[in-house]
């Protein structure tokens, strides 16, 4: 995973609340077996109505989404986060995120920011009056910096960290085998196993 | 310590807790399917990883697969390349795969149950939301994206930060006519899709307790509907007796028994919040909006957004029933479907196919709609065939199809066109969810089976 340390870019505003995983990529857009090209099922519905957000020239490059409240609800497809990133979102702002969704981002290096509502409020403003806006998104010290205006972000400091180090759950984990083979020794006999096939 | 039933499964499967980290969670049973495993399998190979515990993994294809003619080859090449790729990873890593045309063949949260394989104070994820399903066994079951999975694959473990708790205490008894369904729609109404955040909700009360397991399955099902991951049903007498005789039921039943009936929350124990609900006045509940909690009583009118004092919920009203092409103040009962898809793993097992047969015996469907009847897995197909319940679907009118999540998402040739209105007994009523421009209301078996026999959203009551 690439590292994370921070961001500067543009950013999109999306007056909507509840966007939920099928609106961000429809299912009939995941049938690839891939980790990319997910861009073209990005907000799929949306993107065909031509005054939709997206569409707008003046956000053509944003990096950066300022979303309503309640963003990523619904199904645990990761592919909603490759879409974005493909697309090439590096950063999703809201005021609350779906559980799911958020971890999958974090997992996979989009990070997400949670801000008041208030805050986004007032960044959707700036956006819309100025879309070449620059906003700085620092992981490190948690803020974000846009037009003189400094907003702190919290995140719990080990997701920081790994993502500050690129670093991959997998290998972390892996590390830690010794845990697991003891655990393995004191699990029940009765647990049910998938094989050998009894029916 | 006194400790709810969430913490005490969740303290059995802890491999590894240190300060400022994840708490490191074995897990004691994988579901897989193809839509979001191709990358997680691919990931193992680039890293040159096995899968640690293929006796612990199981992987049915659902999502994508075609409901008819499933003995021919799969005719959406993207699809089937799909399918294909998970069989080809299934060989290459030695998982236990039933492809289309096995009779264990299904919805992965309908298989997990029947095989046995879900048991209670077990830990269980699958690359899919509505593994929360599973919860209605004391198990604790949660939907994970394909990079965990790839992590459970790899390792049998997740780093997980432990969540909160949840009572949602139901108590009273359901009139007839009302289902489980109707206790979690109208659950989620009130708490709203972010009520659960955060949570490992636990079902309680007598409403709860006198549920069938096929009835709790919907509930726990749709606990993700509310923002939880999780949703949990302490195990008892019916849990047990469901899980007997059961391929995968424990061969040492009374030891394992012994073990399950540990597992309940303490007298004591105290819940980080509570919910309390009556059922003896719960009716049939619909939805009329575009999340899963714009829901109201069937006998009530679709509301104004006008009334709504939340600028939020106001704003997301309108556009909601601008898209489902609505007007505030009619009659719920006045809305006329075009298509009643039953089925899907929240109302797709056999004692929903019965609930339904049941309604539509004798009678044929109202001439203005078509309804879908697709089971839940091969093996609930067979069953309803064995009681003749294919009969009286296909003599009332309705399509008899195989297995498979269908119509639930559209991600396979069953889907609305635009503007196409469904009532639907699966968990989403995301705008396009069954199909690009699709309206959809998300009922129980019972009012899917009335509303069929008269075109409008209707109870049994009103037949
Ligand atoms: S039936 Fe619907 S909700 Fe259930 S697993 Fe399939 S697509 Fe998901």
């Amino acid at each position: 995973m690439e590292k994370f340390i921070s961001h500067t870019g543009t950013a999109v505003p999306l007056r909507r609340s509840n966007v939920d995983t099928d609106q961000i990529i429809p299912a009939v857009y995941l049938k690839r077996v891939t980790r990319s090209g997910f861009e073209d099922g990005l907000f799929a519905a949306w993107r065909s109505e031509p005054d939709f957000v997206l569409n707008q020239p003046a956000y053509k490059s944003a990096t950066i989404l300022i979303a309503g409240v309640d963003f990523g609800t619904g199904s645990s497809r990761e592919h909603a986060v490759w879409a974005l990133q493909n697309y090439g979102f590096k950063v999703i702002i809201s005021s609350r995120f779906a559980d799911i969704f958020r971890g999958n981002s974090l997992k996979g290096g989009l990070l997400t920011v949670i801000l008041d509502q208030s805050e986004i409020e007032a960044l959707w403003r700036s956006v819309e009056a100025d879309p070449s806006t620059q906003i700085k998104v620092d992981l490190e010290s948690g803020t974000i910096t846009y037009d003189q205006i400094t907003l702190h972000f919290v995140i719990d400091d080990y997701t920081r960290w790994r993502l500050m180090e690129g670093l991959d759950d997998i290998g972390l984990t892996i590390k830690n085998s010794e845990f697991i083979d003891s655990f393995e020794k004191t699990r029940a006999s009765f647990k049910p196993t998938t094989l050998p096939i009894r029916s | 310590m006194a400790s709810t039933l969430a913490e005490k499964i969740w303290a059995e499967h802890v491999v590894r807790s240190a300060p400022g980290e994840p708490d490191l969670l074995y897990i004691d049973l994988h579901l897989i399917h193809e839509v979001t495993s191709p990358q997680a399998f691919d990931g193992l190979r680039l890293a040159r990883r096995t899968v640690r515990r293929p006796d612990l993994t199981i992987a049915t294809e659902d999502h994508n697969v075609p409901t008819q003619n499933i003995d021919k080859p799969i005719a959406d090449p993207v699809s089937k390349l799909q399918v294909d790729t998970l069989r080809a990873n299934c060989l290459e890593f030695g998982v236990r795969l039933h492809s289309l045309g096995d009779k264990e063949q299904g919805i992965v949260h309908v298989v997990g149950p029947q095989l046995g394989l879900t048991q209670p104070g077990m830990t269980i994820v699958c690359g899919d939301s509505h593994t929360s399903t599973h919860g209605a066994f004391g198990a604790l079951a949660f939907g994970i994206g394909t990079s965990e999975v790839e992590h459970v694959l790899a390792t049998q473990t997740l780093p997980l930060l432990r969540p909160k708790t949840m009572a949602i205490n139901v108590s009273g008894s359901l009139k007839p006519g009302v289902t489980s369904k109707d206790i979690i729609l109208a659950i989620i109404a009130k708490i709203g899709t972010a009520g659960g955040q955060g949570y490992v909700i636990e079902y309680r009360g007598s409403a709860i307790r006198e549920l069938s397991m096929e009835s709790r399955m919907t509930v726990c099902n749709m606990s993700i509907e509310a923002g939880a991951r999780a949703g949990l049903i302490a195990p008892d007498q019916t849990t047990f007796d469901y899980i007997a005789g059961k391929p995968h039921a424990p061969k040492d039943f009374d030891a394992a028994l012994m073990y399950w009936k540990t597992f309940f929350t303490d007298e004591d124990a105290e819940f980080d919040v509570e919910i309390d609900l009556n059922a003896d006045d719960m009716e049939p509940f619909v939805t009329w909006g575009t999340n899963p909690a714009q829901g109201a009583p069937l006998n009530s009118l679709v509301p104004n957004p006008a009334d709504l004092s939340d600028d939020e919920a106001r704003g997301a009203a309108e556009r909601a029933l601008a898209y489902m092409g609505l007007t505030a103040g009619t009659p719920l009962k006045k809305i006329a479907i075009d298509t009643v898809f039953l089925g899907s793993c929240t109302n797709g097992r056999i004692e929903d196919l019965r609930a339904a047969a049941h309604i539509l015996k004798g009678k044929k469907i109202s001439s203005t709609l078509r309804m879908l009847v697709v089971p839940g897995s091969a093996r609930v197909r067979l069953e309803a065939e064995a009681e003749g319940l294919d009969k009286v679907f296909i003599d009332a009118g309705a399509e008899w199809r195989n297995a498979g999540c269908s119509m639930c998402l559209g991600m396979n040739p069953d889907q609305l066109v635009v503007g196409e209105r469904s009532a639907s007994t699966s968990n989403r009523n995301f705008e396009g969810r069954q199909g690009k421009g699709g309206r959809t209301h998300l009922v129980s078996p019972l009012v899917a089976a009335a509303t069929a026999l008269r075109g409008t959203l209707s109870s049994p009551a009103d037949l």
